[in-house]
């Protein structure tokens, strides 16, 4: 019966999603509030619809109802509730309906959040969204439906992938379609801003917190897939240039590009289409992700089970959904004013080279993702792009996208002096190149990539504090508390991001750099010496868990013969899919991680151990996470804030003519 | 106007090579060797150790080299089509017994019949390394100056004998 | 006394009779086979270095390459041993041929690409836009509607 509801939900959530998709968006056309005045109910009665549906699936795994094909497949009466309910995205069906409810809370966030919009961008807004639910509800009900029923019912599941039953399981997809579907929002922005045929400063003022937000969830959620994977796939890697990475990260790379486009947008009024082409790609690159990961075009780890049928329906879907904005941006774009003039070397143009550096960087990352798949359709032969390709790629195309990070917050708007600049750098410039060479020497070990990574990183900083000390200067306020509380949120959020940049590059510098391995075969009593630690295996003992048998080794871990940590890595073997799994065991720390991965079990109680000693790496999700606080505190601005609280006010028709004259 | 349209040209073509995509299979691994002399192996038989098998003894003739093992799922799926095409006597078959026991390879054979002229043995599955082997079953078709001239990857099915195997080795054994 | 003595020429043998062994049978072999392993693709499980891959085909081109590496073979050797065998596809960093010059050159050119089209795309608006200059009623009356506009923010 609960089931049943929730399908019903799903249908008709189809259809106020297909009135919610119209209406708005023809009475916006036609200058008809009543028709526009649709778009807020709809959302909002969509919003329950999904909710309620969500809800469904989720009593469903509760109860183990393996009468529900989907829950059979990916659950299991051993299962414990968390992981059951985690089980709800654990594969295609559920993940979409997730997607789904991601993008109805989105919905309502909009409807609720967007007073301060004129009545027509928001109906424009919300029909946009609209349209594109439509297009997942229809693929969901139906060649995708997670309610569907097995008849009969299968007596128990089978059981969710060893993999996925982890706390990470639980956080990683919903971060990650928070911050996907979330550019959908900025997408809708744009697209809506194409139909009305205004496309101002002020469009890219309303865009830019919308855009913050799903960028840090994304920054969150390709975060913890990085920080996941380290830590449960028992290889001690975290980054592989998997096709399903590569699939949230490029996303990520446009919504980067997009924030620091829509800072000119709003600034200065200039590269209005070019903003509103970022965040149609953006939005364009979530959908592909989708695709690629749902299709079986390309295989990957991640993939979730393939179906051609699946695949055809999300490419006409991407066909249309991305064909069609583009068709309206090739249309409407070219009548879009040009803003404020500026000069090559300028904010403006450090700003846009960055942009050009990061969608350079991002069609790499597509290229070389997609390139095995064109030659084999071309029937050229069949090749592998892997971390080789992206790794040798990457860095020449960011590195002077960093350079450009310490140098563009201090030039000025309209027009800059490079000259002038680089007297006031040259102090941070000389400390961090110093500093570069110096500390991989001090620590033993050279190459020219660790010194370069260092270079960056320090830059960043050092870049930072002369700006931070210029401003300071000039900040009216007194004393340095109210200088520090004078400078707007929006850059001590710019500040915090790229400082957290700054620390991402120093943890992977660091680690690639300076991490450690072995491989010992360790018997009972032995000892193994890695990076100034001791590790000492005592032996394995059996342990029962919930839908497991383990093997857990314990390794006492010294350094300078006083105890640091004991270590508990397991070789589970889940009953159900009867697969054997290593649980590596990580003692993390501020400055190291230790790493401790059992393989084989050998002759006489001796297993094969390999253990990592990686530095700094927990700088890598920690900078991350510095990122994304960056970008809260920036959407935390006074500007934001005072616009939820009222209406922007009317402005007089002559300034408004004024505006658009000079614009 | 018209470089406006830049980005939608763009995107039709990645969407053309995508549709192209749906119709891949990217886990499929042709074979380098299509077209390449067959790597010579020289093995002991399944059904007498003390005796070898050579590649060089199968020269002259047009034959199949089906690689299988006991352990393997697939190759009991296509064993009836081996037994089959055996029966026929179309084209010798030639079995190389992969990474397998020696005992549970020929209990297997002894319940599921036994298609194969003569079975090799690949137990450390060098030979399989030689051919480009990267799972079980997968089957070579080899004319008479001992050239691989198709690899079926998978069990072999009646339809993919039919339409493509036979033809060509009738063709080959015209030559 | 002399047992003392005994008992502590002994020692250092007692520790390193307690200290693991490292798994591989020759280190300076392992370590060159990691090197390469990377950059190899494991043909079963397809999203794995052959370092990192359990599977037994992975095993046992592990063994194939350390034989080889033993053997004194160069890395060209080796990797064209593999790829004789398997194809193109064993590899994880593209060799450069025709078919991949695109994939190589691509980044690049994009980036060129990019950078160009952003030059002239900043000449061009320098030409669209011109300076207006502002008689002195004109400009106090921008003045008024301005500052109009911003009490009200």
């Amino acid at each position: 019966m609960i089931p049943e509801i929730g399908h019903y939900a799903l249908i008709l959530a189809l259809c106020v999603a297909v009135v919610q998709g119209s209406l708005p968006i023809y009475g916006a056309a036609v200058g008809n509030a009543s028709l526009m005045a649709v778009a807020k109910p709809a959302a909002r009665g969509q919003f329950l619809l999904v909710l309620l549906a969500f809800c469904c699936l989720g009593y469903a795994f509760a109860e183990k109802d393996f009468s529900v094909l989907y829950v059979a497949a990916t659950s299991n009466s051993q299962l414990p509730l968390h992981y059951r309910l985690a089980a709800i995205w654990g594969a295609h069906e559920g993940s979409l309906l997730l997607w789904m409810f991601i993008l109805s809370i989105w919905m309502v966030a909009v409807s609720f959040f967007s007073n301060q919009l004129p009545e027509a961008m928001r109906a424009r807004i919300l029909g946009v969204m609209g349209l594109v639910s439509v297009g997942f509800l229809l693929f969901m009900l139906t060649v995708s439906n997670p309610f569907e029923r097995l008849i009969p019912a299968a007596l128990d599941g089978r059981d969710l992938n060893p993999l996925l039953q982890d706390p990470g399981m639980v956080i990683h997809p919903p971060m990650l379609y928070m911050g996907y579907v979330g550019f959908s929002v900025a997408f809708s922005f744009a697209i809506a801003a194409l139909l009305g045929g205004t496309l101002d400063a002020a469009w890219a003022r309303w865009s830019r917190p919308w855009t913050t937000v799903a960028w840090c969830f994304m920054t969150v959620g390709v975060a913890m897939g990085s920080g996941w994977a380290y830590y449960e796939l028992g290889w001690g890697g975290w980054w592989f240039w998997d096709p399903v990475e590569n699939a949230s990260f490029m996303p990520w790379l446009a919504g980067t590009a997009l924030m620091h486009s829509l800072a000119v947008t709003d600034k200065r009024g200039g590269f209005k289409a070019w903003s509103v082409l970022l965040a149609i790609m953006a939005f364009s690159l979530s959908l592909l992700g989708t695709f690629l990961v749902r299709s079986g075009v390309l295989t990957s780890v991640h993939a979730f089970a393939t179906d051609p049928k699946r695949g055809l329906f999300i490419l006409v879907f991407l066909a249309v959904v991305i064909g069609g904005s583009l068709v309206l941006f090739a249309w409407r774009a070219p009548r879009v004013g040009l803003g404020g003039g500026f000069a090559m070397i300028s904010r403006e143009g450090m700003l846009l080279a960055n942009n050009v550096l990061l969608v350079a960087a991002l069609g790499s990352v597509l290229l070389g993702t997609l390139y095995p798949l064109f030659l084999d359709a071309l029937d050229l032969g069949k090749i592998s792009v892997g971390p080789p390709y992206f790794d040798t790629v990457f860095l020449p195309l960011m590195t002077p996208a960093i350079f450009l990070m310490g140098i563009g917050p201090l030039a000025q708007w309209k027009q800059a002096s490079l000259p002038a600049l680089a007297i006031r750098l040259r102090w941070a410039f000389g400390v961090s190149l110093t500093t570069a060479v110096a500390v991989p020497w001090l620590m033993g070990q050279w190459t020219p990539l660790i010194s370069l990574g260092l270079l960056l990183a320090f830059w960043i900083l050092a870049t930072i504090l002369v700006d931070l000390r210029e401003r300071l200067l000039q900040a009216e306020g007194g004393s340095i508390g109210g200088r520090v509380v004078a400078l707007p949120r929006a850059y001590w959020g710019m500040v915090l991001a790229h400082c957290g940049v700054a620390l991402f590059i120093l943890g992977v510098t660091m680690v690639k750099g300076f991490e450690v391995e072995q491989d010992v075969r360790m018997n009972v009593g032995e000892t193994a010496t890695l990076g100034g630690y001791t590790f000492r295996f005592d032996g394995t003992q059996q342990v029962n868990g919930p839908n497991y048998v383990a093997a857990r080794g314990t390794f006492h871990v010294s350094q300078n013969g006083r105890e640091v940590t004991v270590m508990y890595p397991e070789k589970r073997r889940y009953f159900v899919q009867n697969q054997t799994m290593t649980e590596a065991a990580i003692s993390p720390g501020l400055l190291r991680d230790l790493y401790v991965s059992l393989g084989e079990p050998l002759e006489g109680g001796a297993w094969s151990v390999r253990l990592y000693h990686k530095p700094f790496i927990d700088w890598i999700w920690g900078g991350c996470l510095v990122m994304a606080l960056g970008g809260v505190l920036a959407v935390s601005d006074r500007r934001y804030r005072l616009a939820w609280r009222r209406k922007e006010a009317a402005v007089p028709a002559a300034t408004q003519m004024a505006r658009q004259t000079v614009s | 106007m018209s470089r406006f349209l830049i980005p939608f040209g763009i995107f039709i073509v990645v969407v053309g090579f995508l549709a192209v995509g749906l119709t891949l299979n990217p886990r499929e691994l042709p074979s380098p060797l299509v077209g390449k002399a067959a790597p010579d192996f020289s093995l002991p038989q399944l059904h007498d150790p003390g005796k070898v098998i050579s590649s060089n003894d199968l020269k002259g003739k047009v034959w199949l080299l089906n690689f299988w093992a006991s352990w393997c799922g697939g190759c009991k799926d296509e064993h009836p089509v081996l037994i089959h095409l055996a029966q026929s006597g179309a084209v010798p078959i030639y079995g190389m017994d992969y990474k397998d026991r020696r005992e549970e390879a020929l209990a297997w054979l002894k319940e599921w019949g036994n298609p194969y002229s003569i079975v090799a043995v690949d137990e450390p599955g060098r030979v399989g390394i030689n051919y480009g082997v990267y799972g079980v079953p997968e089957t070579y078709v080899i004319d008479k100056a001992g050239v691989i001239r198709y690899k079926q990857i998978g069990p072999l099915r009646e339809d993919i004998l039919e339409k493509k195997i036979l033809p060509l080795v009738r063709e080959l054994q015209n030559q | 006394m002399k047992w003392l003595w005994m008992l502590m020429l002994l020692l250092p043998s007692l520790a390193t009779a307690y200290e693991a062994q490292p798994l591989a049978a020759n280190p300076q072999v392992e370590a060159r086979l990691k090197l390469l392993a990377v950059e190899l693709r494991c043909l079963v499980c397809q999203n794995q270095t052959l370092a990192d891959s359990n599977a037994p085909l992975a095993e046992d081109l592990r063994r194939e390459v350390r034989e080889m590496i033993a053997k004194d073979m160069s890395d060209k050797e080796i990797i064209d041993f593999l790829v004789t065998r398997y194809g193109d596809f064993v590899l994880y960093r593209p060799p450069w041929k025709a078919t991949t010059t695109l994939l190589w050159l691509g980044p690049f050119l994009l980036l060129g690409a990019g950078a160009t089209g952003l030059v002239f795309a900043l000449r061009r608006r320098q030409k669209k836009l011109t300076d207006v200059t502002l008689s002195e009623a004109e400009h106090n009356r921008v003045e008024k509607l301005l500052s109009e506009g911003s009490n009200r923010l």
